[in-house]
């Protein structure tokens, strides 16, 4: 008796902890910013392909698996288990059996073979496509043979099978909110209705969607996690302008915002501000590309004179004033497969001149520099390389173009040099995958570079036996690809959220810094939307 | 009267048929597509769906067959449907329409509300302090970006007094109308403050103000019966005329403001290059800007009785 009046008291003092607990950071409205580029067009995750719709459905969907921000990597979200064939080719997952849709339906296996199918299907045109395309059987989907991908069973209503093509390690594809796990009912004969007022298993529901100003979600009492999400309101505010964002930021208005490079020492300086801000290096590599088919860039000396004959240091002190990571190769800091033993190209003048001259480019050359406007790597960067590169005789011509044309005449090939920001994650081996020599220009290997010792170290990795062995080969394929400079190798993203004293949960999320999950995020009662 | 404005509305057809091509000739002749854009420009683009939305969008079609459907929709009311949004131009310019006409025309109230007694005053008070003072603003006004403007309203008015939020539609609530509508106006208001005083010390100089001096009547009914009546007129046209521009200018601050209308909506898709919105954004701007001409004409008989269609 005394046993039980004990556990009582236990059980009733626990429940008080977290009660109190949960009050003190339960509740309130969080008011964020999506940042990029104007109006989201459509919250139909598997249709869109733009980060800014991506930043607002990730909350509202649930993927099989998420990416967790603090062990940088994908892990289970939508099952409990998974269990890997030695082969690594089949999947076996124990999918969760309390998770529900928010219109009240419980998800189930046939929800994410239906949800992968119709990714799959030509007519959805997704970009999440590419993602699932390693599931055996996924092909013939795509190309219109057939209506079902062969390589997902269902075992039961909780058990789902799924077979791959080459061992890969499925999560980072399928961590992807645009490969989110939606129900069949909510789109079937209303998909139009769907990317407006979509529904999902994820933490927050859609509430409303004011054109070109805000959308507001709200928690969903039904989601998977018992007492999550903590906070009641979620509101994006789209805020391309940064100027505009820091007045509300400063105001209050936001919760949290994404820090620009004229903004960050500033911030910094801003004793009310500096303590309150997260870094993470995105995996997004700054770089500017060669185009082989230019002559003297079809010499690798040429290419690793321009790497040593510009000091990257100083620009990124200077002229983005810190808010950037020296790159040391193409994969950056944040990625698995970082190599901390590679040092990036020094800057060495004398170094550059020697191999300019073994080149027989002595005398230098012109070449033109495709570039956009943004200030962290457009056509300001290539003006600072001007008094650089003219010490190694070389002559850079900016040409500012706007990203639509710039993309085009990469796809096409008709440039010498490009300015850009590629994608340098998460996957490291999908990554590097875009360099191999098979792939066209229009899929992104847009220097057209090519060397068949790099494809064999990709090969090796997509067929190593373990983990380890993958990742060496991976390093290895990221040294080829650093040695042969196709790029002046300039920077990693630091990207950068400034959030206000109340708010507690937000995570270098290296993938993208905006793609905050708001699960585990609470504001206390300081904050005035409390 | 009708029957004039009759005419005038059937000369809208032909100017927005060869707007019509310019414009689509134009927006379809610039480098890069929609299907290019639909993605991250970081990521490696997917070829297979970058076809696939060519094909599906028919941007994949010779020029003059896609201007063809264009115009056979434009006939039946028909803008066309958004390539990237996936719904029809109609009903996402139908969404922006009335925000980017209430910002319009709050400014277009502020303006006249400020630049018209301003400019008469200055005109009435001709080299007195105020007179002075009001063209120095009138100046200044003119030549603000409004950009910059937008954000030092923001500053005082968010950050330092707390007053107003800093942006957003909220709801279409009042307070959040204030500063974009400030923003939008200044500029115009100082506009129609100097085509006033001008147009004022016009009419001054003219035989039939001194002749109503001369039969006697208070410099209240010579101002308001002899002055005003005939100074809107060329101040209307002035108004009609920079209306459009205003309707132009609600692209930067809307962008500013997050402000849901047209003007952020057209820029969008310009830079996504979504062809079918720009052109719909676009057309219902000039509609708009007909419109609002061909009322300004109308009114002119309403002010100047000598005027007759």
């Amino acid at each position: 008796m005394k046993n039980i009046g004990t556990l009582l008291l236990a059980a009733v003092t626990a429940l008080l902890v977290t009660a109190g607990g949960a009050s003190a950071s339960s509740g309130g409205t969080f008011v964020f910013c999506a940042p990029y580029g104007g109006d989201l067009f459509s919250l139909d995750m598997h249709k869109t392909s733009r980060t800014q719709d991506y930043i607002v459905g990730l909350n509202i969907n649930r993927s099989l698996y998420k990416w967790d921000a603090d062990q940088s990597k994908p892990v289970l979200a939508l099952a409990t288990d998974v269990k890997i064939s030695a082969d690594r080719k089949v999947y076996t997952f124990s999918l969760r059996n309390n998770v529900k849709f928010h219109n009240g339906r419980t998800m189930t296996a046939d929800d994410v073979i239906w949800s992968y199918n119709r990714i799959a299907q030509p007519e959805t045109s997704s970009s999440a496509a590419s993602y699932i395309a390693n599931i055996e059987g996924a092909d013939a989907v795509m190309t219109g043979k057939t209506k079902t991908i062969s390589g997902l069973k269902k075992i039961d209503d909780f058990t789902l099978e799924m077979t791959l093509k080459h061992p890969v390690d499925i999560g980072y594809a399928l961590c992807k909110v645009e490969a989110a796990i939606v129900p069949r009912e909510a789109i079937e004969g209303r998909e139009a209705e769907f990317s407006i007022n979509p529904v999902g298993c994820g933490p927050f529901k859609f509430v409303k969607w004011v054109r070109g100003s805000e959308v507001i979600l709200e928690k969903f009492d039904g989601y998977f996690e018992a007492g999550k999400p903590y906070i009641d309101k979620l509101v994006y505010k789209i805020m391309p302008e940064g100027a505009a964002r820091d007045i509300a930021f400063r105001s209050g208005e936001l919760d949290a915002n994404i820090v620009g490079a004229s903004q960050y020492p500033i911030y910094l300086r801003d004793p009310q501000i500096k303590d309150n801000m997260i870094e993470v290096a995105e995996m997004y590599t700054r770089l500017i590309g060669f185009n082989s088919e230019f002559k003297p860039f079809a010499d690798l000396r040429v290419r690793k004179a321009i790497n040593h004959a510009i000091n990257a240091e100083l620009i990124i002190r200077k002229l983005l004033k810190n808010k950037a990571v020296l790159a040391t190769g193409f994969l950056p800091t944040s990625s698995p497969a970082y190599d901390t033993a590679m040092k990036g190209y020094e800057y060495n003048l004398t170094k550059a001149k020697a191999l300019m001259k073994e080149a027989g480019y002595a005398d230098g050359f012109t070449f033109e520099c495709i570039a956009t406007a943004n200030k962290s790597w457009g056509v300001g960067i290539v003006e600072a390389l001007i008094p650089f590169l003219k010490r190694i005789n070389i002559t850079i011509k900016p040409q500012q173009l706007e990203g639509a044309a710039l993309g085009e005449r990469c796809r096409t090939g008709k440039f010498d040099a490009f300015i850009w920001s590629n994608e340098s994650g998460p996957d490291p081996l999908e990554t590097l995958n875009r360099y191999r020599s098979t792939t066209p220009r229009s899929a992104g290997n847009y220097t057209a570079y090519a060397n068949p010792k790099y494809d064999k170290a990709l090969d090796m990795a997509a067929t190593a036996k373990t983990p380890a062995e993958k990742l060496e080969w991976v390093k290895k394929a990221n040294r080829i690809l650093f040695e042969d400079a196709p790029f002046w190798f300039f920077n990693y993203n630091k990207a950068i959220i400034a959030y206000q004293p109340w708010v507690k949960g937000i995570k270098p999320v290296a993938i993208e810094m905006m793609l905050q999950d708001f699960t585990n995020v609470t504001i206390d009662d300081s904050s005035p939307r409390k | 009267m009708r029957a004039y404005a009759f005419r005038r509305i059937l000369q809208f057809i032909p100017t927005i048929l060869i707007i019509s091509v310019i414009m689509f000739v134009l927006l379809n002749l610039l480098p890069g597509n929609a299907a290019l854009m639909a993605g991250d420009q970081r990521k490696a683009p997917d070829p297979r769906v970058v076809e696939q939305l060519k094909k599906e969008w028919g941007i994949d079609k010779p020029i003059h067959t896609r201007y063809f459907i264009y115009l056979k929709g434009l006939v039946q009311g028909d803008l066309g449907t958004s390539f990237l949004r996936r719904e029809p131009v109609n009903k996402l310019v139908g969404e922006r329409i009335w925000p980017t006409l209430r910002l319009s025309f709050a400014a277009l109230f502020i303006s006249v509300a400020i630049g018209i007694p301003l400019g008469f005053i200055s005109a009435l008070k001709r080299g007195s302090l105020i007179d002075t003072a009001s063209m120095v603003a009138a100046v200044s006004g003119v030549s603000l970006p409004q950009f910059w403007l937008g954000l030092l309203m923001m500053y005082l008015f968010s950050v330092v007094l707390g007053w107003l939020p800093s942006s957003g539609y909220g709801n279409g609530n009042f307070v959040n109308l204030i500063m974009p509508a400030f923003t939008l106006g200044i500029g115009y208001t100082a506009l129609l403050a100097r085509a006033t005083r001008a147009a004022v010390l016009e009419v001054l100089h003219k035989d039939y103000i001194r002749t109503a001096r001369a039969k006697g009547l208070s410099e209240i009914m010579v101002n308001w019966r002899h002055v005003m009546r005939n100074t809107m007129v060329l101040v209307l046209t002035t108004a009609g005329l920079q209306f459009g521009a205003l309707i132009g200018q609600t692209v930067i601050v809307e962008k500013l403001f997050s402000w849901p209308g047209l003007g952020s909506l057209l820029v969008d898709s310009i830079f996504q290059r979504d062809i079918p919105v720009t052109q719909g954004c676009i057309l219902v701007m000039i509609l708009v800007f007909l419109i609002v001409n061909l009322v300004v004409d109308l009114l002119y008989s309403v002010v100047d009785p000598r005027i007759e269609y």
